[in-house]
């Protein structure tokens, strides 16, 4: 089970709220590369891992990854807060604003609702931790042109920290990968009985 | 401390624990790293109960047994 914390892992406090950056914040709360993907992925992939570190990896990044979502969907929520409806559309935001109002939706800048054909959950470990090491790059690439779109230390300071954990994400699946190529060296984890 | 300030402070912490207990999940044999993580947890949590005695619990499901303020009227962490 999990337990909430009453509290974020890295602070949010945006008070000159920005538009056009609650929109691209959308990558990272229901696109193919965002904290939701990557919290269900490895949560979900981690039942099907043959080692216990590796399970542990999955297990407790997917969970930071949980907190990760959280953090992005408040930097989203309070970039919206109070906006007029000239706003929102001026911010190409007025047929979110007609199905969402001001709630924040697993859907990608561009609108396209967040599906579980962004996750990967093959039962090959090789495959998954490779599926992993990627999502996380590309979750990286994500920050860094969301950190190239704003001047706001307000939105820097907190995209700074997300894009960081993804690199250290990154190396703790690459452990992963050395483990599973040490616990199968000739390639057999797939090996089955007929 | 103001509550700010000291919620900052269980961040910092908190965060070295994220990092080692990720580390150790990969490195789980590395007995000075497990010792940092033991350290930074006991830190941890003297932080937090210090933080739940003034301003009520940061855990639910009876993990913070705080007598002080509620669980629902404290403040939210997207207010």
């Amino acid at each position: 089970m999990w337990i909430y914390q009453k509290k974020l892992e890295f602070p949010v406090n945006i008070t000159n709220p920005d538009l056009r950056m609650a929109k691209q914040l959308m990558a990272q709360y229901g696109g193919p590369d965002s904290e939701l993907g990557a919290a269900t992925r490895y949560l979900t992939q981690r039942f099907s891992m043959p080692d216990d570190r590796i399970r542990a990896t999955l297990n407790d990044i997917g969970t930071e990854e949980l907190a990760h979502w959280e953090i992005v969907g408040v930097m989203i929520m309070q970039s919206m807060r109070g906006a007029s409806l000239r706003e929102l559309e001026e911010a190409g935001l007025l047929g979110y604003y007609t199905i969402h109002n001001h709630a924040v939706f697993p859907a990608d800048p561009n609108g396209i609702p967040f599906t579980a054909s962004y996750i990967q959950a093959s039962g090959d470990p090789i495959t998954d931790i490779t599926w992993d090491m990627a999502a996380e790059q590309g979750a990286r690439a994500t920050y860094e042109h969301l950190m190239n779109m704003t001047d706001s230390e307000e939105y820097l300071a907190p995209l700074r920290f997300l894009r960081a954990r993804e690199i250290v994400h990154y190396q703790r699946f690459g452990e992963c990968l050395n483990i599973l190529n040490e616990l199968f060296p000739d390639g057999k984890q797939n090996l089955m009985r007929r | 401390m103001t509550r700010e300030e000291l919620l900052n402070r269980i961040s910092e912490i908190q965060f070295v624990c994220v990092e080692l207990n990720l580390y150790l999940d990969t490195h789980p044999d590395d007995a000075n790293a497990a010792a940092d993580y033991y350290s930074y947890s006991v830190m941890l949590n003297g932080l937090m109960k210090s933080y739940e005695q003034q301003y009520g619990p940061l855990l639910g499901f009876g993990h913070s047994a705080a007598a002080e303020g509620s669980w629902v009227c404290s403040e939210w962490p997207f207010e």
